[in-house]
């Protein structure tokens, strides 16, 4: 999953995480009936599971672009610069 | 979110938190309930009324107990709990409960109802006071709930006496 897809996939577990509860209650109030909220809040878990937590491929639409690996050999490899020491005047 | 194993672990913990919010706000809709109960007891007979031998008053009665608990339930209702206690005041005690029947009651059809019956619990005294004492006899009641908190109230019915002399 790339970050755009990353970003989506959590924005989309908390709204519909957040309408399912709502819908439950509203909906279970009215029909006066506590099994009617927790089936509908189940459902709404259920929901939630299948359309974010595996790995979509329309979440990956931004891929990253690694450098390819036959690219990176032909420059020369960062090195590592010494510290210099601040000496007092 | 980075794994699979994250995702699931992030909407799993978001649901539970999700899943006590719809509780909270289930149990606070109880306090929006229009509660209208009714109850009578009748005392239909003294059965006997005796000193024991180690020296506590104990009375046996037969009651008519009619009660219409229904407007009680709601939808976050399990079962109410009711029971009669006959209550009194003593020299030794300034208040007496005594607990002479009890009942669950699971389904709000069932909460209209009337029954006649002897006292379920027996009524003893710390003592021997009950010659002549007025009680009040009260239905309590406590709606205990699928989620969130319980309700406990009652009904206070007084001018109720035990006769003079033991029989």
């Amino acid at each position: 999953m790339d970050w755009q897809g990353q970003k989506v996939v959590e924005q989309l577990m908390q709204i519909l995480l957040v309408i399912s509860g709502v819908v439950a209650v509203v909906v279970g109030y009215a029909t006066e009936s506590f099994r009617t909220m927790m089936l509908i809040y189940a459902g709404g878990v259920v929901l939630a599971t299948l359309v974010t937590v595996p790995n979509w491929p329309f979440y990956n639409r931004h891929p990253l672009e690694w450098l390819d690996p036959s690219e990176a050999e032909k420059h020369a490899k960062p090195q590592v610069v010494a510290k210099k020491r601040f000496s007092k005047k | 979110m980075h794994s699979f194993g994250y995702r699931a672990n992030a909407l799993l913990t978001f649901a539970v938190t999700i899943l006590a919010f719809i509780c909270a706000i289930a149990s606070f809709s109880d306090n929006f309930s229009n509660q209208t109960p009714s109850a009578q007891i009748q005392i239909l007979n003294i059965n006997w009324f005796q000193k024991q031998p180690h020296g506590n008053d104990e009375v046996s009665l037969t009651l008519n107990i009619t009660a219409d608990l229904q407007s009680l339930f709601t939808w976050n209702t399990k079962q109410v709990f009711a029971f009669v206690a006959a209550e009194y005041e003593t020299s030794k005690n300034s208040l007496n409960q005594v607990s002479l029947w009890d009942a669950i009651i699971p389904e709000k059809e069932e909460a209209n109802f009337w029954i006649q019956i002897s006292n379920k619990y027996r009524f003893i005294d710390q003592g021997h006071n009950l010659r002549g004492k007025d009680f009040n006899l009260t239905l309590h009641w406590h709606v205990m709930p699928k989620t969130g908190k319980m309700f406990a109230d009652k009904i206070v019915m007084s001018g109720y006496r035990l006769p003079n002399a033991y029989r």
